[in-house]
């Protein structure tokens, strides 16, 4: 008999079972986001629920769970019927079925959502002309259609013809609306700077020259009849979003709910709303296509929980990108040095250990250096030195772009320095030896022999860095990611760029969604379609990585495979 | 600091005793009247030796001048006292056991032993009466007057014609025309024009091993050196590829000083006009290919040359 272990299958099948393993858990992982997170915005049906007990509800079916109910907590039975239903579950085992359904109108009713245990349920109907209403404020809203009103007057009564009227109007009034979120962004925003401008200018002729110098008089004068024409034209500009607001306020959605309460709502409040039964796989499909862009290219409403996460997206793929083009040319150029320049010894070895230890230091602790270092000394410094008039306001001195994107440089660059220095180390030294026999100098030979030799190597350590810093959150929260930001650190004010403005992070919105929400049932799906889109980006940008590499290969190897072998 | 003062041509203290140029005059007797010296002996031991020179090199102009070179790796001496005169446009083979330090003393000549730390070295090398080892000696402009092709080809991981012309892109030539000149001429020097002039766009590494070799001879020539060292070139091809590399060494005979290290016997006595024996750091006879394959003046040469050891 050969001992188990000679027989070389052993070694297969543990080697093989732990891959399988690996491989399970990164499936089950990725199905479990994206069967979450791609389901959200389908839009489901819409219920009307009667219990037992006469109340009534109607919204969607969120998720069902089985549970254990006791009988004193039997919920929307009536006393008469409390010993048949207990008894109903009893034989059934005691388990019983509950749905989570979500009733919106939380303006008249105080909740989003409300759970309905089966053996409540007295009658359950599809109402054909229920209608789905996102708003802009409230949350969901689940009525039928009463009326649509045109200056408080009903034009249309029955389902159809105000559904028929709603769409015919709908689109312009969001126009209108966005082109009065235009007049108050761009317009009202321009007026504000020029406005805040004029201030710090003034501020800085007095830090410098001081309150009773004649240049102080002269600025505050001139500041005076800029704000008298601003305010003119910031009246102008007021008048006309009045305008808009008094037109669009001229339409309105008459709804009942379940309960039968009434409710007016204006057409501009309304995102989007759709006869859910009534939709055919098509119209389906358009609300969910639309949904996901508004996800993608708006930003949010309603503490996040709705509307879209653009500012994240932003931000996330900026701060990657700035954090990319610090760490690779440090990274490599360290490598560089103690690789190429360094004399191998003693300090050498320390230097590199210290480089391996530094990835494995909390991330945290890196985010309480950055907010110490980056933010508080240099930004601090940078703020004393160039914006004295903002002072006490910092503009540099606190959390923000630059310094996140420095705080993660910082974290991934061991990753870097690492990939680089094996990178370094795999340059044959034959082709070092055939540079400097050419009469090449040392830099000469790094730079045109070396480094295009070692950059897919580098192009890993890049990999490894963006998908280890675009995927992380904890430092973040200290160095300047916060929950609500929709000025973009980039825009068409100059300085174009604003590295030092405070943005919003995927990573970051995903915590705050699931565990800072105040409405977490409605948040918990947007946490699986965020963390899908975090992925996602981060699969993009490795892939633009990876197709840069694999190109660098091709080129290194030449065409004939017999020389990619050797190579 | 000691390693400053040798490469400053000083003497270190420590440096063994050695015999100088000394020209072996003996009348050369029947071959079988040639006693063994007891020269591997002497050596071995560490006792001084001196070198068997053939008259036929003292009229030589000699390209290289080397005299009484030493080298250590670290505390480990691998050339002692080695003295020769590498004469002007002709091919000098440098054979000798494996180990013996003939690709150190190859390696010497360009300053490609700088490359390593531990290395120190004593005496003195002249390159057309430029000394190699002197303080103010500019490495870089050293090698540019020095080609070299290495055991294993080591093309560089671009274009063919990149490879090529890489000696004068590191000195900052950019004239398109220049560097087609010269691409092609060196091609056409390393006999590889016609296989590649369709293809020098693409990679290096996408030649076979003979062809990859020829292009490292064409990158060796490309800067215009006066002098090409090659290092065991063929032993890692094969034999028709070594066949062309050989040809190739007797196109570029006379245009190039060729100092070459070979393993094999054959093709020291095909391609060179000298040979230089070595052993154990030490050379032991350097004359005309012909007199030291034929008639030797060393018996240790003759069993070495015929195979009988080594
Ligand atoms: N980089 C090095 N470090 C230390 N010793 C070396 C190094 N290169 C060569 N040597 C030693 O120097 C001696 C001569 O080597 P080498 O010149 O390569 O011999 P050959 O080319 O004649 O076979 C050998 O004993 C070898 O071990
Ligand atoms: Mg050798």
């Amino acid at each position: 008999m050969t001992p188990l272990f000679a027989h070389g299958e052993t070694m297969v099948w543990l080697t093989g079972g732990a891959l399988a393993l690996c491989l399970l858990m990164i499936v089950g992982l990725v199905v479990l986001v994206i069967g979450f997170g791609g389901g959200t915005f389908w839009p489901a049906p819409v219920v009307r629920v009667e219990t037992l007990d006469g109340s009534v509800c109607m919204g969607e079916v969120t998720r069902d769970e089985g549970y254990r109910p006791e009988r004193s907590l039997l919920e929307g039975v009536p006393a008469d019927a409390l010993d048949r239903t207990w008894a109903a579950i009893r034989e059934g085992g005691g388990e019983a079925k509950r749905r989570l359904v979500r009733t919106g109108n939380f303006d008249l009713e105080g909740t989003h959502f409300r759970w309905i245990a089966d053996y409540a349920v007295k009658d359950e109907t599809r109402p054909e002309w229920a209608l789905v209403i996102e708003r802009l404020s409230w949350g969901r809203f689940y009525g039928e259609p009463k009326a649509f009103l045109v200056d408080g007057k009903p034009v249309a009564e029955a389902p159809a013809d105000v559904w028929r009227a709603f769409e015919e109007r709908h689109a312009e009034v969001r126009d209108r609306y966005e082109e009065r979120r235009r007049l108050e962004r761009e317009e009202i925003g321009d007026i504000n700077r020029k406005i805040e401008e004029a201030r710090l200018e003034l501020r800085r002729t007095e830090i410098r020259r001081g309150k009773d110098s004649p240049e102080w008089k002269r600025q505050q004068a001139e500041t005076e009849r800029s704000a008298a024409e601003l305010n003119a034209a910031f009246r102008a500009v007021r008048e006309r979003i009045d305008a808009l607001n008094r037109e669009n306020a001229r339409y309105e959605l008459a709804l009942v709910t379940a309960k039968g309460a009434e409710k007016t709502i204006p057409l501009a409040e309304v995102v989007r709303a759709y006869p859910s039964n009534r939709l055919g796989f098509g119209e389906k499909l358009g609300v969910y296509v639309a949904r996901w862009g508004e996800y993608i290219w708006d930003e949010p409403r309603e503490a996040n929980s709705e509307g879209g996460v653009f500012p994240a997206i932003f931000g996330t793929v900026a701060m990657t990108l700035i954090m990319a083009v610090f760490v690779v040319p440090f990274g490599v150029l360290a490598a560089l040095y103690l690789r190429e320049y360094a004399r191998a010894g003693p300090i050498v070895s320390v230097v590199r250990i210290a480089i391996n230890n530094l990835a494995g230091v909390p991330s945290i602790v890196f985010g309480v250096f950055g907010l110490g270092f980056f933010c508080y000394i240099i930004g601090g410094g940078i703020d004393g030195l160039f914006y004295g008039e903002r002072l006490p306001n910092p503009t540099f001195g606190t959390g923000g772009l630059l310094w996140a994107s420095l705080t993660l440089a910082l974290l991934t660059l061991p990753v870097v320095i690492v990939a680089t220095e094996e990178a370094l180390a795999a340059v044959p030294r034959s082709m070092r030896e055939g540079s400097f026999a050419c009469g090449a100098s040392k830099w000469q030979t790094i730079r045109r022999i070396v480094l295009p030799r070692a950059m897919p190597g580098i192009m890993t350590g890049t990999i490894l860095a963006i998908a280890r810093g675009a995927g992380e959150v904890a430092p973040l929260m200290l160095v300047g990611a916060v929950k609500l930001a929709p000025e973009l650190p980039v825009d068409g004010h100059f300085p174009f760029v604003h590295a030092e403005r405070s943005f919003m992070h995927l990573g970051f919105h995903i915590y705050d969604l699931g565990f800072q929400s105040q409405n977490s049932e409605a948040a918990k799906p947007m946490v699986y379609t965020t963390t899908l889109l975090l992925i996602g980006i981060i699969l993009v940008l490795n892939f633009v990585a990876v197709a840069v590499r694999t190109r660098l290969r091709r080129r290194l190897e030449g065409v004939l495979p017999q020389a990619r072998t050797h190579a | 600091m000691i390693e400053e003062s040798v490469r400053r041509g000083e003497k270190p203290a420590q440096r063994p005793v050695v015999a100088g140029f000394v020209s072996a005059d003996e009348p050369v007797g029947p071959r079988a009247a040639r006693p063994p010296s007891g020269l591997f002996d002497a050596v071995e031991r560490g006792l001084p030796f001196e070198t068997t020179v053939h008259d036929e090199l003292r009229s030589c102009r000699a390209e290289v001048e080397i005299e009484s070179f030493d080298l250590w790796y670290g505390a480990k001496q691998a050339l002692f006292g080695i003295t020769m005169s590498i004469p002007n446009g002709a091919v000098t083979a440098l054979i000798g056991p494996s180990g013996c330090g003939k690709s150190t003393l190859l390696r010497s000549v360009n300053r490609m032993n700088d490359l390593i730390l531990s290395v120190r070295c004593g005496g003195e090398m002249r390159l057309s009466g430029d000394s190699i080892y002197s303080k103010d000696t500019d490495v870089i402009e050293l090698r540019k007057r020095i080609g070299m092709v290495f055991q294993k080809p080591n093309p560089f991981p671009m274009s063919i014609f990149e490879n090529v012309v890489y000696p004068l892109r590191v000195d900052g030539v950019r004239d398109r025309h220049t560097l087609d000149e010269v691409c092609e001429k060196s091609l056409r020097g390393a006999g590889l024009w016609e296989e590649v002039k369709d293809r020098l766009k693409e990679s290096g590494l996408s030649l076979s091993g003979g062809q990859q070799q020829r292009l490292c001879i064409a990158r060796a020539i490309a800067g215009d050196p006066e002098m090409l060292l090659l290092d065991e070139p063929c032993s890692a091809l094969d034999p028709i590829a070594t066949g062309r590399i050989e040809d190739l060494i007797g196109e570029l005979k006379g245009r190039y000083t060729i100092l070459i290290v070979t393993h094999n016997m054959q093709q020291a006595s095909r391609t060179s006009d000298y040979t230089a024996f070595m052993y154990l750091g030490r050379l032991v006879e350097f004359g005309p290919t012909g007199n030291i394959f034929l008639n030797p003046r060393l018996r240790e040469t003759e069993d070495y040359v015929t195979g009988r050891f080594g």
